[in-house]
């Protein structure tokens, strides 16, 4: 078993791993660098820090060197296992950061996916959690598959499958290009259909979730979409379809999280919805808002997650009924949950209030469809961050039962978050997005803003005045809600179970048919060996002498036997004359008379479907 | 003259097998075994340091002499970029397997002499620069690998290792025939692999030289083996000896990817391109094929078995889109070049990986002497050690970046769907092993300590010696391919080439 000393020294040196980090990722990003070396399939691994990534990369160490230092609080998270694993996962996700070309991406991509597994499925004792790592990653897989396709489309254009050269594919590589990126990134932006992995994701350690939602895997799904914005405008068709994806998602998980009865749930949900709004703004080129939204959303979720990590350690439930009060019971880590509530929520003037209407002023230019549909989102956003609001802050009922003690390290590890809540929303300034990477389609207009801030001050002020009366929506139409749609369910229906059924179908026909099939065929041409004459039977010991001498008894054996012997009589009189010609044609004799028979036996019984072929297909 | 250092690396271990003939102890024997495979390696390692890529039509560390003059057949060895990364994977491989068996008292001394034979054969298919001499070590790699299952397997040892022989035999019957026929059709007649190679007898011949490259084809395919022909292959390897069936996924199931690059695709070069249609039909049955009969075995062998099926189906995936000369979507020389160097890296990465794997099955074995996955659980907790080893080796299996595997099937994926698009359903294969693997690897190690977990003892230093021999460079690779690359790639494109003419 691993001491106290060894499990807080191997917390700590993880945290201080990251901090540095965090320190030289902010003068390589300011210094701007990169470089690549030869890796294979005529590409390059290659980094930059510029783009987007200037400004993500220091945003994933620092979020992670925070979740670190919040992990040393718990026993399960400072051990040495985790900690590695929390850094290989970080690791992995500032490689896809900083990834300028496609296997380097490939490479960052794939292996945060790994990670997530691992750390989801930490409790490998308990089936149910491995089980949900293995979904996670199957899911997200899947949809990495896209990034082997996009390769592909890449070496097809003659690319040196650089991301920038992507842009420049046209015809049906870049179609493909498009495609594949955009079917990899909904994956791990948890958009629909794949969102359902992310409510199995909650089966892993708070730091876990809190990383994955904020600044890794998640996030860096969106983070690509808003990094190859310029390919989906290409293509001509996937940036309207990650628009309207990134739209829906918005819609259809922030209703989700808005019934949902755990508050992790509720903020897994709202995760999927938000990072919707950054795929929003990547398919409508709004790249500088994309960026700030996902900073920003960044600072929100970490806090939020580690928050209810501190409060599920403190009280031991997660769910929203148990917490009532824990803002009071909690004043410090209630504060900073608080402020991070309310800038998921829209208000003004926090973060996500504002680069979120930097989205939309950019989609309202697209389309005003496009707009509204963003608007119904964000006003759903207002009524799961105030549903869990007013749960914290409401009065403790009947005294509760006071909970643990949260380690002071905690709350001040969130500050900086929180200080990120409440201020980020400064990248949504016009005097700091011009000069954030990316596009600026459209600023947001006066009317905009007024439209969006009133729709969200309402809602939120109906959301609070009913939950606090503690009225619950009615159960009949959100219990699909409530279930996340039945996705999870849809998707083993639909994909796992025929899946292992097509597998049980495919080991069943080769244990069934293809392996039997040999004595079958060796029984069938019996009566074909029995007209052979003498110079084939002698040929046929010769093969059984060869193949079975003192093994006559098994029965496989005989099979086997009668087959060969079987297969070399019933073409040998074919065979005879065309061997005949290629034996004198060596014109030696030293290579075995028999060997020549049966080879020449083979010719016509592979002659067959070669001739087919060659009908079929002339040149 | 230069020195014959390429005989001595193909012949030095059937001189030593001889010599273990004779009544020396066992523990001796052992570390001759040892000795023997180690110095084999290190000779590779410095041929490999050695080694400047002899440019098209010539190989490297070549040797030729008088043999058999008659028939055009003469002791032709040489290796290329192609040979030398299986030649190394080769030695690696045997090294291991000689480690694993340290502590062994099952007949050491024979096992001993019998595996450096084999060895001699294997090595002597990737240096064969002779149809004759290739087919000699061919076949006596059958006969080698027979032997090991029938003496040292477990289970139903003396059917599976005679339905191995037959059946291989048989397809090796078929790959003669069409040797014969390239050695007919030449003028004048030879079975020299260069000098065949530099200009295709058949060429030319439209419907004789497709018939011909097709016995050649089921040759390979039966040894590879793609499906239909793999039956053989799971009963084989389930009660082959931890060692017989690392070297029998290892090494021989490459001689029939190898015959494809070194065969197939430069002496038949039109009738290749007939064929390349049905090539990448076939590669995309046998991974999709495997993969699903691979998520649905509960023998821990079976599934490593079946997953040797997905990974060759990708090589004769690569293999037959660097055939796709010319077709609508060809994106030239550089994707189909890709494609080629991508199935050689599979070769190599597979051998190391399944390598590792059957070694792994092999500890297993050892302790319990039960396959059954359903019968373990928890063995992350009892056996640490083994758990890491099993689940590196599962990662780079399932293809994860940062492991050769992912290497592999990138080019593979890359060069091939360039020129195949509509191959893109193979993909999936990718999806379906990783589901195999982690499924294998969470009923082993994760859950509670099933029926045959207790008492579970961890690896032994030997034991993870032995796995972390093929591990290293499967992870030293698949973070830095270009020192197997750049011996890779230039013989790759010549390849792609010859195959355009």
């Amino acid at each position: 078993m691993i001491g106290t000393d060894a499990r807080r020294l191997a917390g700590w040196s993880g945290a201080g791993v990251l901090a540095v980090a965090t320190a030289v990722s902010v003068l390589t990003v300011r210094w701007g660098g990169g470089g690549s070396i030869p890796f294979a399939a005529g590409g390059d691994l290659g980094l930059t820090t510029r783009g987007p990534a200037s400004v993500l990369l220091p945003v994933v160490l620092g979020v992670a060197t925070l979740v670190l230092v919040v992990a040393t609080a718990t026993r399960e998270t400072s051990e040495p296992r985790f900690v590695l694993l929390m850094l290989g996962f970080t690791a992995a996700a500032a490689l896809t950061v900083l990834a300028s070309t496609l296997p380097a991406l490939l490479l960052g991509w794939e292996l945060m996916g790994a990670a997530s597994y691992a750390l989801i499925g930490y409790r490998w004792t308990d089936p149910h959690r491995v089980a949900s790592g293995l979904t996670a990653f199957l899911t997200t897989r899947f949809a990495d598959l896209g990034l082997y396709a996009a390769t592909a489309a890449a070496l097809a254009g003659r690319t040196d499958l650089s991301l920038d050269a992507l842009t420049t594919l046209d015809g049906v590589p870049g179609q493909v290009a498009a495609a594949g990126v955009l079917v990899a990134a909904l994956g791990k932006a948890a958009q629909l259909p794949f969102s359902f992995w992310l409510a199995r994701a909650m089966d892993g350690p708070a730091p876990v979730s809190a990383l994955l939602h904020s600044a890794a895997m998640v996030a860096l799904g969106g983070y690509l979409l808003v990094r190859l914005s310029p390919l989906l405008a290409a293509s001509g068709w996937a940036d309207d379809a990650a628009a309207w994806i990134g739209a829906t998602t918005a819609v259809v998980l922030g209703a989700v999280a808005v019934v949902q009865a755990d508050l992790k749930l509720l903020l897994a949900a709202s995760t999927s919805a938000q990072l919707g709004f950054v795929v929003m703004a990547a398919g409508v080129g709004a790249t500088a808002a994309g960026t700030a939204h996902l900073v920003a959303h960044a600072s929100v979720k970490a806090l939020l997650f580690l928050a209810a990590g501190a409060w599920l350690q403190a009280t031991g439930s997660k769910q929203l009924g148990d917490l009532v009060g824990a803002a009071r019971r909690w004043p410090a880590l209630g504060a900073v949950s608080v402020a991070a509530l309310l800038a998921l929520a829209g208000v003004p003037p926090l973060s996500l209030w504002a680069t979120k209407d930097a989205v939309l002023a950019a989609a309202g230019h697209r389309s005003l469809a496009l707009e509204a549909v963003g608007l119904v989102g964000a006003a759903l956003a207002a009524a799961y961050a105030i549903t869990a609001l007013v749960v914290l802050l409401r009065p403790v009922q009947d005294d509760a039962s006071s909970g643990d003690r949260v380690p002071p390290r905690v709350p001040l590890a969130l500050a900086p978050l929180a200080v990120g809540a409440l201020g980020l929303g400064a990248l949504a300034l016009p005097a700091v997005s011009s000069r954030l990477p990316g596009e600026v389609p459209a600023e947001p207009s006066p009317a905009g803003v007024a439209l969006s801030t009133a729709l969200v001050l309402a809602v939120g002020a109906v959301t609070a005045v009913l939950r606090w009366r503690g009225d619950v929506l009615p159960g009949r139409w959100t219990d699909p809600l409530r279930g996340w749609l039945g996705l999870e369910r849809a998707a083993h229906v639909l994909v796992v179970r025929p899946t292992l059924r097509l597998a049980d179908g495919v080991a069943a026909v080769d244990d069934r048919l293809l392996a039997p099939s040999v004595a079958v065929l060796g029984r069938s041409t019996l009566r074909l060996a029995g007209t052979v004459g003498k110079s084939e039977r002698r040929l046929s010991a010769a093969v059984r002498d060869l193949g079975g001498a003192g093994l006559r008894g098994a029965g496989l054996v005989a099979r086997a036997e009668r087959l060969l012997a079987a297969l070399v009589d019933g073409v040998g009189r074919g065979a005879g004359a065309g061997s005949e010609t290629v034996r004198r044609s060596s014109g030696t004799g030293l290579l075995h008379h028999y060997y020549l028979q049966v080879a020449g036996a083979l010719l016509l019984v592979v002659g067959v479907p070669l001739l087919v072929l060659l009908l079929t297909n002339p040149r | 003259m230069t020195p014959p250092v390429l005989s001595v690396l193909v012949l030095l271990p059937a001189a030593c097998a001889a010599l273990l003939l004779l009544p020396v102890p066992d523990r001796a024997a052992r570390v001759a075994f040892v000795a023997v495979t180690a110095a084999e390696l290190a000779l590779v390692i410095g041929m490999w340091a050695a080694y400047d890529s002899p440019g098209p039509g010539a190989l490297a560390f070549e040797q030729q002499l008088s043999w058999l003059p008659q028939v055009g057949a003469s002791y032709h060895v040489g290796l290329d970029g192609l040979s030398l990364p299986l030649v190394a994977m080769t030695t690696l491989v045997f090294l291991a397997c000689a480690v694993f068996v340290l502590a062994e008292d099952d007949r050491p001394r024979l096992q001993a002499a019998l595996f450096l034979a084999l060895e001699t054969t294997c090595l002597g298919v990737f240096a064969a620069a002779d149809l004759v001499l290739f087919f000699l070590f061919f076949d006596l790699s059958i006969v080698g690998m027979y032997l090991s299952i029938h003496g040292w397997g477990h289970g139903e040892r003396r059917r599976s290792a005679l339905l191995f022989f037959l059946y291989t035999f048989l397809g090796s019957l078929a790959l003669l025939l069409g040797f014969i026929g390239l050695y007919v059709a030449s003028d004048p007649h030879t079975f020299d692999m260069v000098a065949l190679a530099a200009d295709p007898p058949l060429q030319g011949s439209g419907a004789t030289g497709v018939l011909v490259l097709g016995a050649v084809l089921l040759g390979l395919a039966v040894k590879t083996p793609v499906v239909p022909f793999h039956t053989w292959l799971p009963p084989a390897h389930t009660d082959a000896p931890a060692i017989g069936s690392a070297v029998l996924a290892a090494v021989l199931l490459k001689l029939g990817t190898y015959g494809l690059v070194r065969i197939a695709m430069p002496m038949f070069p039109d009738a290749l391109r007939s064929w390349a249609v049905a090539l990448v039909v076939i590669g995309v049955v046998s991974a999709l094929w495997g993969a699903l009969a691979a998520l649905a075995q509960t023998d821990l062998k079976r599934m490593v078995a079946y997953s040797s099926v997905n990974h060759m189906g990708y090589v004769v995936l690569a293999v037959g889109a660097a055939g796709l000369v010319g077709a609508g979507s060809d994106s030239g020389a550089a994707a189909r070049a890709t494609a080629v160097s991508g199935a050689v890296t599979q070769m190599v990465s597979h051998g190391l990986l399944t390598g590792a794997l059957f070694l792994l099955a092999g500890v297993v074995w050892r302790r319990t002497r039960d396959y059954d996955l359903d019968a373990y659980g928890g063995l992350a907790g009892l056996a640490p050690r083994f758990s890491a080893l099993l689940v590196v080796a599962a990662l780079g299996s399932l293809g994860l970046p940062g492991l050769s595997g992912f290497v592999a099937e990138l080019q593979i994926f890359a060069g091939g769907l360039a020129t195949a698009p509509w191959a893109a359903i193979a993909l999936l294969g990718i999806l379906l092993m990783t589901a195999t693997m982690l499924r294998a690897v969470q009923r082993l190690l994760t859950g509670d300590v099933g029926r045959l977990s207790v008492g579970f003892a961890d690896v032994t230093p030997r034991e993870w010696v032995s796995v972390g021999l093929l591990l290293a460079p499967a992870v030293w690779w698949g973070l830095a391919p270009r020192p197997l690359l750049d011996v890779l790639e230039p013989a790759a494109s010549v390849v792609a080439d010859l195959v355009a003419r």
